[in-house]
């Protein structure tokens, strides 16, 4: 019939398509991979990747966590965990990832002065990103944290055809313009066939630390109607609290600067979530 | 060459909107800013180049408006509430707002330099030229693409944090 014919051309297509792509290949001693991304910059991605590697960590003392900041242009990891330096080269030449606070983390910001611009365009992009993902020394992790930069582009696109990913998950405001880019982000994911792990509305409420009267600065659940539109579920909600943004601010990240607060609660509750949907890690 | 000059030649000024860090405001600031500017009687256009995620259609009210081509290239939306500030954004050219662009640069690249040579834009005081966040392919194409016109000048955004 036409119809097999046609999908057999389709397949056709796809395969010669496919040739030039890398190949995905997971990460020695890493177990599984989780994504934070978003399509809009600015809403919190790296804030919710610090915390919720923190929070995985925490929730399971027995488990080895890294986090991977992968936003090149503007890496923000070193900052938020309180770490400076050029990694350490092991014998076999991969670098060293830097830990704080037990979590292993690797960052372009640690490979170039604080202030230096990085102004490449994707080929070298892509270049770097391999390099932080491969040469690199992990040891043996059950979860690698990847904070992702902003946009659907290069680093989106090389991070998802190199590595299997277990799931991304995507942080939001609710204002439309930041849900409309979420949305995107989304989409990317299906298209490179990445699962969604589901969506955090993330700067949801602002409460006057005076009178205590709650103020929705980007929109009242703006993050759980693109929910239902795109049938994810959501994750967590994280309320803009100073608290937050301070703690990252001097590298001291409200999951264990503040455990009790209900801002690390909230990313507590957002990890257990997450694992909640994470598949069974392999042996 | 003369083509590349010809869609910009009746454009007086060309401002940059960068910011490096996402989410500090360039859309909405690139929006306000060329209002403000057509309020104080500016003829003003808008150039949107964040590819991936195109905010200023949705901010004045076009998204659902088409390109349309003319002999010169394709002819900017008008918008704002007179109708007169010509924009460029390829949340025009999506089959659907919510249909993500997934490029690498070499792509990127080839619409940014369309957006520069093939948009007729008329004869403007001010283009905005409103950029994604990061300093990658963007940023450098639009730059060189611009190069040429020798009108620019940059407005760095960003926020206390």
């Amino acid at each position: 019939s036409s119809s097999s014919g046609d999908e057999a051309l389709r397949d056709k297509r796809a395969r010669i398509l496919s040739r030039g792509l890398p190949k995905q290949k997971p990460i020695e001693g890493v177990k599984q991979v989780v994504v934070v991304a978003s399509g809009k910059g600015g809403v919190g991605k790296s804030t919710t990747a610090v915390n919720i590697a923190l929070a995985l960590a925490a929730n399971d003392s027995a488990k080895e966590v890294g986090l991977l900041d992968a936003d090149i242009y503007g890496p923000s990891i070193p900052k938020m965990m309180n770490l400076k330096g050029n990694p350490e080269l092991t014998p076999k030449n991969l670098m060293r990832p830097l830990k704080n606070y037990g979590i292993a983390c690797m960052s372009m910001g640690f490979l170039i002065e604080e202030t230096a611009p990085v102004v490449w365009r994707g080929l070298m992009v892509m270049s770097a990103v391999e390099k932080l993902l491969r040469q690199v020394d992990w040891g043996q992790l059950d979860y690698l944290v990847i904070d992702m930069p902003p946009g659907t582009g290069d680093v989106q696109l090389s991070v998802s055809q190199n590595i299997p990913i277990a799931g991304a998950v995507i942080v939001s405001t609710p204002q439309d313009v930041a849900l409309l880019d979420a949305h995107k982000g989304a989409e990317m994911f299906r298209k490179v066939h990445v699962p969604v792990l589901g969506l955090v509305q993330n700067m949801s409420v602002f409460q006057c630390p005076k009178c205590k009267h709650k103020t929705h600065i980007f929109g009242a659940d703006g993050v759980r109607d693109l929910a239902k539109t795109l049938g994810l579920d959501i994750l967590g909600d994280v309320p803009l609290h100073i608290n937050i943004r301070e703690t990252c601010d001097s590298g001291q990240p409200v999951v264990i600067s503040q455990p009790q607060s209900d801002a690390a609660k909230a990313y507590l509750k957002i990890a257990m979530e997450i694992l909640r949907r994470l598949p069974v890690p392999p042996a | 060459t003369l083509a590349e000059r010809a869609n910009l030649a009746g454009v007086r000024h060309i401002l940059l909107v960068l910011s490096g860090k996402g989410g500090v405001g360039k859309s909405t600031l690139s929006t306000e800013l060329a209002l403000a500017l057509q309020h104080a009687g500016k003829r003003v256009g808008i150039l949107d180049v964040d590819l991936c995620g195109p905010s200023i259609p949705r901010m004045l009210r076009v998204q659902d408006s088409a390109v349309h081509q003319c002999d010169s290239g394709w002819v900017p939306v008008l918008a704002g509430q007179d109708k007169a500030i010509a924009l460029m954004s390829i949340g025009f050219l999506l089959e659907r707002p919510d249909d993500a662009v997934v490029w690498r640069g070499p792509k990127k690249n080839a619409l940014i330099k369309q957006f520069v040579t093939d948009v007729a834009w008329g004869d403007l005081d001010f283009l905005i030229v409103d950029t994604p966040p990061g300093t990658s392919d963007e940023h450098i194409s639009t730059v060189e693409a611009l190069r040429p016109h020798q009108l620019l000048g940059a407005i760095l955004i960003t926020t206390p944090q």
